[in-house]
């Protein structure tokens, strides 16, 4: 197990390396000085540029940026927001837990609903729920999140008045944060009402995030259960006599579990990606809002930084989804 | 008899205490359109950061009066301007009191040392101040060529300051309703430095003004409370909440959902609708702003006037207004705005008339004319689709037999080409003003000093020039204003520009706020605001 762990980690660093270089490169392809950006019509003065470029340090030469840039990595230093002047990181860690919490929910809601629905699926091969779910799982799959989740807003914000249209939680609650996280937050605040309204503030939020992860999901699962059910440990298991849910539910679904949950890794980086759109939508302050506004501001050190901390994070979840192989399937492990 | 009184007595106070709470909390929700860089205005340019900071809790020596360009007294009651123009007196108003929060007590009133640390920390190197923070840097005040104008600032007593400057310069008192001169408080600086959190000045701001800081939540929620020692009086409103929501379309549904009250920047397809709710108002002016077509004076043919006059009739500017700002745009005649003080409403545009110009083309002896139109990479207030501008200018020209290419290139590279003094043909592009002084458009934009620079069209008419100057370093606002209606004329009839358009600018919002005016420096402003029950 320890060298199984070992070896994986040996992988991500690499990988690691790789994302700086990228992340470093690719704000410098991008189009548009920013110091020119930054004064826009006003102009600045050749003098006043020269400054300011020594100020960010864009003078030296670029291998030099760059040298200097993993030098404050390993420092834990992730350079100075140029629109806020503020470090990077700090920034990040404020908007953090709010996308986090957002990503728990959208998946708890995408797995809560899409493996039970594989699963269904499967067993009930070809069955009207089969085609109709798979047909929903489809549609969902290639729902353009940005339309979806206006059209959720109009609906049931807008007319129904179901839900609140954005943000986390009613204004009316104010309270210091203490985890971050808006539920956690409402629940140590005492005060009443608060943690409903944070709840009823993720619900369109999290539906439309998990869309997608939760159309993978059922796919994935009713796939991987047909596969298994195939199976003649599966046969031997009925011929033994067990009942079918014990059938499907010990002996097929912890096999067709492996796939599954790569599948539900996988989708930790889909879900940052989703997270921009859906966070813009909702007005939630998380780091994909920030991300979007940044780039459009050309906000490079916040680029760089975000786009590093978020790939790491995507990293770490897929180590960790490694990990639980190993203990869903032991043999993995020692292979 | 007494202890009887004793539960009547506890009774009513209950009442009184429950009926005050039930009736006090007024609240204004603003559906704002982004997140504030910082909460001290000076080292930013972006209005948004302003509005949540420079014109809520900070106030300045002089302030934009209400609703209009010009500048009426603030933090300072009267100020004498010397002779020869270069030293400003200003007299301080006495007993202000600076904001008491959870994080700061003041121990003293306003005075000039709160005054001159709010300067020096922006033109004093050697100031623990001047890099308070790493990467802070002070923007405005090296946009407004503060550091070359200023020679010094005096404390003359605790209620007087007064500032010498290098050279005459009218537009100076403008320059201080800016949101980069906010006054702040001195003492409150002291304790952040002895306590070492100096950075917290950006994030815990402490001003004079209607509004104090309560708490800021990063991207989603700022919470203000009215100041209850405001010098002016309390506000209306006793909490002023922004609730930051950055797509349009969302803005409207949180208006339209009661969620907020008012809300900035709607998308254009949306006012329509908006203005038929009946539960909403929808606010409408002129942006400061101009976008024009900047000849290149300085190249053939356009070095004469008479050709820029033809290819200016030549093109239809509200087919443009219609077609690229779908209504949400005001044909320009002018070099700076309606809005602004000094704007001359005598000025007759160029008519459109294609067959005119046709003519005058060939009187001029321009024949089979090719030119470059520069279309600009990027959406501004003064420009939403400057691309398809170009392409309805290229259509209008054709028709008079000029041939036009449309160049375009990354913004950056755009403005910085366009510098150049022998760029190739027209320029589109704009201007957004900053501190509601014609002097900002005209000699930014139009003057001898700026060619190479922000005067795109590298147009230098001595005429006008002289004019501009001459209003430069008049501090009298009537002869200034005689003056530059002067330059328009000439302006107009030289056309180093063709004008185009002034954005309009929407504020929808809920029939009960009372008291809101829209602010022709794009700033969005609570004081005085009140929310009917």
């Amino acid at each position: 197990m320890l060298r199984f762990f070992v070896n994986k980690l040996l992988l991500v660093l690499p990988t690691l390396i790789g994302i700086t270089i990228v992340a470093f490169a690719f704000v410098r392809v991008l189009p548009g000085d920013p110091i020119l950006l930054l004064a826009g019509e006003r102009g600045v003065s050749p003098e006043r540029y020269h400054k300011l470029l020594v100020q960010f340090g864009y003078d030296l030469p670029i291998w030099q940026q760059y040298f200097n840039y993993v030098i404050g990595l390993l420092h834990g230093d992730f350079g100075i927001s140029i629109s806020t002047k503020r470090p990077v990181i700090d920034e990040f860690l404020a908007r953090f837990p709010a996308t986090l919490e957002l990503s728990v929910f959208a998946m708890t809601f995408a797995t809560v609903i899409g493996i039970p629905a594989g699963i269904i699926s499967a067993v009930k091969r070809s069955s009207v729920f089969d085609q109709l779910t798979m047909g929903v799982a489809l549609t969902g799959y290639s729902m353009p999140i940005f339309w979806w989740g206006l059209l959720l807003i109009i609906l049931f914000s807008g007319m129904l008045h179901w839900t609140p249209v954005s943000g986390r939680i009613d204004l009316l609650y104010f309270f210091p944060p203490v985890t971050g996280f808006m539920t956690v937050d409402a629940l140590l605040s005492g005060q009443k009402g608060a943690f409903q309204s944070a709840v009823s503030h993720l619900i369109l939020p999290s539906i439309v995030l998990g869309t997608i992860p939760l159309a993978v999901i059922a796919r994935q699962t009713r796939s991987a259960m047909l596969e298994v059910l195939g199976e003649d440990y599966v046969r031997t298991a009925r011929a033994k006599g067990l009942t079918p849910v014990r059938v499907i539910g010990l002996h097929a679904f912890r096999n067709a579990l492996i796939p599954v949950v790569t599948t539900i890794g996988l989708q930790v980086g889909l879900l940052m990606a989703g997270a921009i759109l859906t966070e813009t939508i909702f007005s939630w302050p998380g780091i994909g809002k920030w991300m979007i506004d940044s780039i459009s501001r050309r906000d490079y050190p916040v680029v760089q930084g975000g786009l590093v901390l978020i790939a790491g994070i995507v990293m770490l979840v897929n180590l960790i989804v490694d990990l639980l192989y190993g203990l869903i399937n032991p043999r993995i492990s020692h292979q | 008899m007494k202890i009887r009184k004793i539960p009547t007595l506890l009774a009513a106070t209950f009442l009184a205490t429950g009926l005050a709470t039930a009736a006090s909390a007024k609240t204004l929700v603003y559906c704002s359109e982004g997140s504030p860089e910082g909460f001290d205005p000076a080292p930013y340019t972006a209005g948004t950061t302003f509005d949540a900071s420079g014109r809520t809790i900070y106030n300045r020596l002089v302030e934009f009066e209400h609703g209009k360009t010009s500048v009426v007294p603030g933090l300072a009651e009267s100020w004498d301007v010397s002779d020869d123009g270069l030293e400003y007196t200003f007299h301080l108003r006495p007993g202000v009191k600076f904001q008491t929060t959870d994080y700061f007590t003041p121990t003293r009133d306003f005075n000039a040392d709160d005054v001159i640390f709010s300067f020096e920390r922006q033109r004093d190197e050697s100031s623990p101040w001047y890099q308070y923070s790493p990467g802070i840097s002070w923007e405005y005040f090296n946009g407004m060529s503060m550091p070359a104008l200023i020679k010094d600032i005096v404390k003359v007593d605790d209620l007087t300051v007064k500032f010498v400057l290098n050279r005459p310069e009218a537009p100076m008192i403008a320059n201080l309703a800016m949101d980069f001169a906010s006054i702040m408080s001195k003492e409150y600086a002291d304790k952040l430095q002895a306590e070492g959190k100096m950075e917290m000045l950006n994030q815990q701001p402490v001003g004079t003004g209607p509004y104090q800081f309560v708490a800021y939540q990063q991207d989603a929620v700022i919470r203000y409370k009215a100041n209850p020692d405001y010098w002016a009086g309390k506000q209306k409103i006793d909490d002023l909440v922004f609730a930051i929501t950055t797509d349009a379309a969302v803005r409207r549904q949180k208006l339209e959902a009661g969620e907020c009250q008012i809300m900035p920047y709607p998308a254009p397809a949306d006012i329509e609708a908006l203005q038929s709710n009946p539960n909403l108002t929808v606010g409408e002016q002129e942006g400061l702003n101009v976008g024009y077509l900047a000849y290149n004076t300085q190249q053939a043919p356009f070095d004469k006037a008479e050709v820029r006059k033809a290819l200016n009739m030549a093109i239809d500017k509200q087919a443009i207004i219609d077609a690229v700002f779908q209504g949400a745009g005001k044909i320009a005649k002018n070099p700076i705005p309606p809005t602004m003080w000094s704007y001359n409403d005598a000025v007759v545009d160029d008519p459109y008339d294609p067959e005119a110009a046709k003519k005058m083309l060939a009187d001029a002896g321009v024949s089979d004319l090719h030119m470059n139109i520069w279309a600009m990479p990027v959406q501004r207030p003064y420009n939403p689709n400057a691309r398809r501008m170009a392409e309805l200018m290229q259509a209008d020209l054709a028709k008079i037999g000029v041939t036009a290419d449309i160049v375009s290139y990354e913004w950056g590279e755009y403005l910085d080409r366009s510098k150049a003094v022998d760029h190739d043909g027209a320029v589109l592009l704009g201007w957004t003003g900053d501190n509601g002084d014609p002097d900002n458009f005209l000699a930014v934009l139009l003057g001898c000093d700026a060619v190479g620079g922000s005067n795109r069209a590298e147009w230098c008419y001595q005429p006008f020039e002289d004019l501009i100057q001459k209003a430069k370093v008049t501090s009298d606002i009537a002869e200034r204003t005689k003056l530059y209606e002067q330059a328009q004329v000439v302006f107009k009839e030289q056309a180093p520009w063709l004008t185009i358009a002034h954005s309009k600018v929407f504020m929808p919002m809920s029939s009960k706020v009372k008291g809101f005016v829209m602010d022709p420096l794009g700033y969005h402003r609570f004081d005085d605001v009140d929310v009917a029950e």
